[in-house]
């Protein structure tokens, strides 16, 4: 489960003017529940080593053997811009996992959904989303996914064509689109009007951690019990 | 994905601390002894850097536990003293009798 495979990146999309997918294959690769994630490691020519976390973008599906990450390139980061935009196609690295059973969902689990997605938080959450969509389920799924702008938006176009099954709702923090009736500013209170009733629901929170934080105090305010929020900060 | 934020949450241990436990950590149950907040392990708070992570607890920030990754080795300090985590292990329960 834990040892390190090697995994070869065969594609390479471009979400936002520093967000990418990568698709990896990963020979023997065991699967993987929505919301789980990889390490991945790079090594140098000096031997020196680097781990740092992915989130799987999608589930586990047709593709066994490949798996999809997101990888956002930090400025200054030793590690995520050299993925994003400098490891050519064709190359290897390593991967560890799946990783982690908390911060997951699956569409056996009954229950309203909702996803509040800070930025790059999207990547999880964007499997759950997927796996939703592609199970029969109609219970109400709810994707409160906060962005800077419109063109931070990860998923764009699948998220568009989404709308007639799940419900999304862009929350703009600094620029929001003309005619949007709702003013760029941070998520609040308003923001999780007309949500699932609080009380069967999951909620699923992935962002940075002051994001994360305020989300899961606006969540609590709103009636939602600790037990019924999953969270994951960066990662 | 932030390379260096304020803290992360266990969610981040689950690859280093499965290199030494069969179970998937992430899940595993604790009750704070200093605070009695009870918290999986995945919602304890994470500071770094790397290659040393320190886990606390979200409500009192009493150390739960400390993870060291080395070449070759890795280190395991459970608590400053106290608290235990409680593994869930679905291949091994007990069968009802008849």
């Amino acid at each position: 489960m834990h040892g390190w495979r090697r995994a070869r990146l065969t594609e390479r999309t471009r979400q936002t003017a520093t967000g990418r997918t990568l698709r990896l294959d990963v020979p023997e690769w065991p699967g993987h529940l929505p919301g789980q994630h990889v390490d991945i490691r790079l090594t140098a020519d000096d031997g020196y080593q680097a781990v740092r976390s992915y989130s799987l973008a999608a589930p586990a599906g047709a593709g066994a053997g490949s798996i999809e990450l997101g990888v956002q390139a930090t400025s200054g980061g030793e590690v995520s811009p050299y993925l994003a935009d400098d490891l050519p196609l064709g190359a290897e690295v390593e991967a560890r996992g799946p990783l982690g059973g908390w911060f997951v969902w699956t569409p056996r689990e009954s229950g309203p959904l909702l996803l509040v997605a800070g930025g790059s938080g999207i990547v999880p959450l964007m499997a759950m989303v997927r796996a939703r969509l592609a199970s029969a389920s109609d219970e109400p799924c709810t994707l409160l996914y906060s962005v800077r702008s419109p063109a931070e938006v990860w998923y764009a176009e699948e998220l568009d064509a989404a709308a007639h099954r799940i419900r999304v709702r862009l929350l703009h923090t600094r620029v929001a689109p003309d005619g949007s009736a709702r003013p760029a500013g941070r998520i609040g209170g308003p923001d999780l009007r007309d949500l699932p009733p609080s009380a069967e629901g999951r909620c699923y929170v992935c962002g940075p951690t002051g994001f994360v934080e305020h989300v899961g105090e606006l969540l609590l305010t709103t009636g939602y019990a600790p037990g019924r929020i999953r969270t994951e900060r960066f990662g | 994905m932030n390379e260096h934020p304020l803290y992360l949450d266990g969610n981040a241990l689950a690859g280093p601390l499965g290199e030494v436990f069969t179970t998937d950590p992430t899940t595993a149950w604790r009750l704070c002894p200093a605070c009695r907040l009870p918290a999986t392990l995945a919602q304890l708070h994470v500071y770094g850097p790397e290659p040393g992570l320190t886990a606390r607890c979200p409500g009192c920030a009493a150390v739960a536990l400390r993870v060291v990754t080395q070449p070759g080795h890795l280190w395991l300090q459970l608590g400053s003293g106290a608290g235990a985590f409680r593994f869930s292990r679905p291949h091994d329960r007990v069968r009802n009798p008849g």
